[in-house]
């Protein structure tokens, strides 16, 4: 995995509660076997204005001028800004794969969805839950300023704005760990073979049944 | 002794190691399907390593299959790339030794139908799929999840999840539920309180009289939509309605295994005066049919309401939420649930396609006919045995004469990852499980009901009162 430690990086911002993974990236993307690829197609029905399909040439489709991520202010964002319970609803990977891919290290919001949030880490991105009232206000500046960024540090634990203001977020310590060396979690696991060999063989003494 | 809750006891039960709050638990019980498996498998394969437990896993295509006639196997199925990714799960179970049930298998159907149904889902274990809907087989008093394709990785590679330990939140319904009042409308009700972030890093625990009253299908209905409320799991504890169901199914324990599972079984429920993180509590009598109205599981009222309007929205944020769901979904505030037209209608997924779901949904329909405005009425059941057994009490009949469709198990119209699928602006009555745009077809608008209040409005063209249909 692709270690994180510090970005500075451009805002985009989602000003939405409740994306769903299926917004992410929709289920007709989800038939490919492989993990890359997907970021042409990340939001994509809010994104083009045609419906997109798995092989689609995307550069020929229309684009919705609407959508935010489609405005020149924000081409090159690596920081996506939006609102509460991101990334609900469906456990495919495929979203953070999508946002990945098209260029986004780090999500800020003012809470996630729980499969979502665990499964950035897994793919060198760092989702930040910020209180509603700081994420309210990096909306306002970020709408304010053209070419606005943040930079995220996540050794420090911190979010600072181009004035200066700094925000501290929480990330439990063995995360942290794993995405600032970019640890592989299985190699780490497969450290404690041993411990797993024991408690199975004591599991398969007690509830037989589980191995049949 | 400190009194535990369930969900401390399933948890605690299956730590191999420990470490700054952080876990390695063992998994019992791993299930797959086609979406969700292909990049771990090539992630063990580039990595040279193998499956830690062969027979631990379950596997089965469900998602993009074909509901339709599959007399030539998966060579049949129309998109190459749906093909391909079904073929691909064929070849890593053969590789690798995996029990699959392939797509002709009589026991094929959707993942979270044919766990507990084979027996695969059992009291006590820790049961994760990749896909969110694991949350369903926490019915039996198990541990389930749902996990991303890494962690699919993870458990296939270690037969371990690295976790922390979740919050509880206890939902307490009491009471009785009224006539034409199922576990589908208990959980929307409870969405439609607590919000569908309102379970966010909790599991949660359903007690009370109402939920003792539940059949095993019921219960399950309830926790596979515990995602949808936020928590990852949804538990409900172990009692003689569990056992029962579990008894005598092919992966089940054997007959000198039995009584001492059934011992360990038993002790799989909350102690008495354990504390929850959070209590919730909902009185059976209160909860109407539910009916969603927008484009998240938590915008929904009772059958007899109204598409609310925007001075209800608790903030800014939901306001903005609502307008774009008025907007997406076609509706207007205020408008009455029962004056909602309906295009099609689906009943299945692996909220509502047990046997019990399609029975109650032919009682509805029986010597009835489809309105002229419903362009489609599909059954989907969920399995090849429910199938069978639908079929073995005349249900598919029931159905047929009805005008509905009835077709081959799998995921089909709640996600439309195969050919079923809504077209932009057609509104369904939908017994599945995420009314998200776009979740059954670009631009298609879903409703969330119950199998009884799906066939209702089949007949009736538009939402209508079960309880007085």
């Amino acid at each position: 995995m692709q270690a994180f430690k510090q970005l500075n990086g451009l805002v985009a911002p989602l000003d939405r509660a409740n994306v769903d993974t299926d917004a992410i990236i929709p289920k007709q993307f989800l038939k490919s076997i492989k993990r890359a690829g997907f970021g042409p197609n990340v939001f994509d029905e809010w994104r083009y204005l045609d419906h997109g399909e798995p092989g689609m040439d995307n550069s020929k489709r229309p684009l919705n001028p609407d959508f935010v991520l489609n405005q020149a202010r924000y081409q090159g964002a690596s920081v996506l800004l939006t609102r509460e319970n991101f990334g609900c609803g469906s456990s495919r990977e495929h979203a953070p794969w999508a946002l990945e891919d098209f260029g986004f290290k780090v999500v800020i919001a003012s809470s996630f969805a729980d499969i979502f949030f665990n499964n950035c880490f897994k793919n060198g991105m760092l989702p930040i839950v910020l209180s509603a009232e700081i994420v309210e206000s990096l909306f306002q500046e970020v709408e304010k300023e053209i070419g606005y960024q943040l930079c995220v540090n996540l050794a420090a634990q911190t979010v600072t704005t181009p004035s200066g203001s700094k925000y501290s977020f929480e990330v439990d310590s063995v995360r942290k760990h794993n995405l600032l060396n970019g640890l592989d979690d299985i190699g780490l696991t497969m450290q404690h073979q041993d411990k797993i060999n024991a408690f199975e063989l004591k599991h398969q003494q007690t509830q037989p049944w589980l191995f049949n | 002794m400190v009194a535990k809750t369930l969900y401390d006891k399933l948890f605690d039960s299956h730590v191999v190691h420990e470490e700054n709050g952080t876990a390695l638990i063992y998994i019992d019980r791993h299930l797959v399907h086609e979406v969700t498996s292909p990049q771990a498998f090539e992630g063990l394969r580039l990595a040279n390593r193998k499956v830690w437990r062969v027979n631990s896993i379950l596997a089965v295509p469900d998602h993009n299959v074909p509901t339709t006639n599959r007399s030539t196997g998966v060579a049949g199925i129309a998109d190459p790339i749906s093909r391909l990714q079904v073929q691909t799960l064929d070849e890593n179970c053969a590789e690798h030794g995996v029990t699959e049930f392939k797509m002709n298998d009589l026991r094929q159907g959707i993942v979270h139908v044919i766990g507990p149904e084979q027996g695969a889902t059992l009291p006590g274990m820790t049961v994760v799929c990749g896909d969110s809907h694991t949350s369903t087989h926490g019915a039996f008093g198990a541990l389930a999840h749902g996990i991303g394709t890494s962690e699919v990785e993870h458990v296939m590679a270690t037969q371990c999840l690295v976790q922390k330990k979740s919050k509880t939140l206890q939902v307490l319904v009491d009471g009785q539920l009224g006539n034409g009042v199922t576990a589908k409308d208990i959980a929307l009700a409870i969405i439609g309180k607590i919000g569908t972030a309102g379970g966010n890093g909790c599991a949660i625990e359903f007690a009370g009289s109402a939920i003792r009253a539940l059949s095993m299908e019921g219960r399950m209905t309830l926790c596979n939509m515990a995602i949808e409320a936020g928590a990852r799991a949804g538990i409900v504890a172990v009692d003689d309605t569990t056992i029962n169901y579990v008894k005598g199914r092919p992966f089940s324990p054997k007959t000198e295994q039995w009584d001492a599972a059934v011992a360990y079984w038993k002790t799989l429920h909350s102690d008495e005066g354990a504390k929850f993180d959070t209590v919730v509590t909902l009185n059976a009598e209160d909860i109407q049919p539910q009916v969603t109205w927008g484009t998240s599981p938590e915008m929904v009222v009772g059958v007899d309401g109204k598409v609310p309007s925007l001075d209800l929205a608790k903030n800014e944020v939901q306001r903005s939420d609502w307008e774009r769901a008025y907007a997406y979904m076609g509706l207007t505030p205020n408008t009455p649930i029962d004056e909602i037209n309906i295009d099609k209608v689906f009943i299945g997924s692996c909220t509502n396609s047990r046997i019990e779901d399609l029975r109650a949904a032919a009682a509805v329909a029986k010597g009835k006919y489809i309105a002229p405005n419903v362009k489609l009425a599909l059954v989907v059941p969920g399995s090849g045995l429910v199938k069978a057994q639908a079929e073995l009490e005349g249900l598919d009949k029931i159905f047929t004469d009805a005008g509905f469709e009835w077709r081959e198990p799998g995921c089909s119209m709640c996600l439309a990852m195969n050919a079923d699928r809504l077209e932009p602006g057609e509104r369904c009555a939908s017994t599945s499980n995420r009314n998200f745009e776009g979740r059954q077809g670009h631009g298609g608008r879903t409703h969330l009901v119950s199998p009884e209040m799906a066939a209702a409005a089949a007949v009736a063209g538009h939402f209508v009162d079960v309880r007085t249909f």
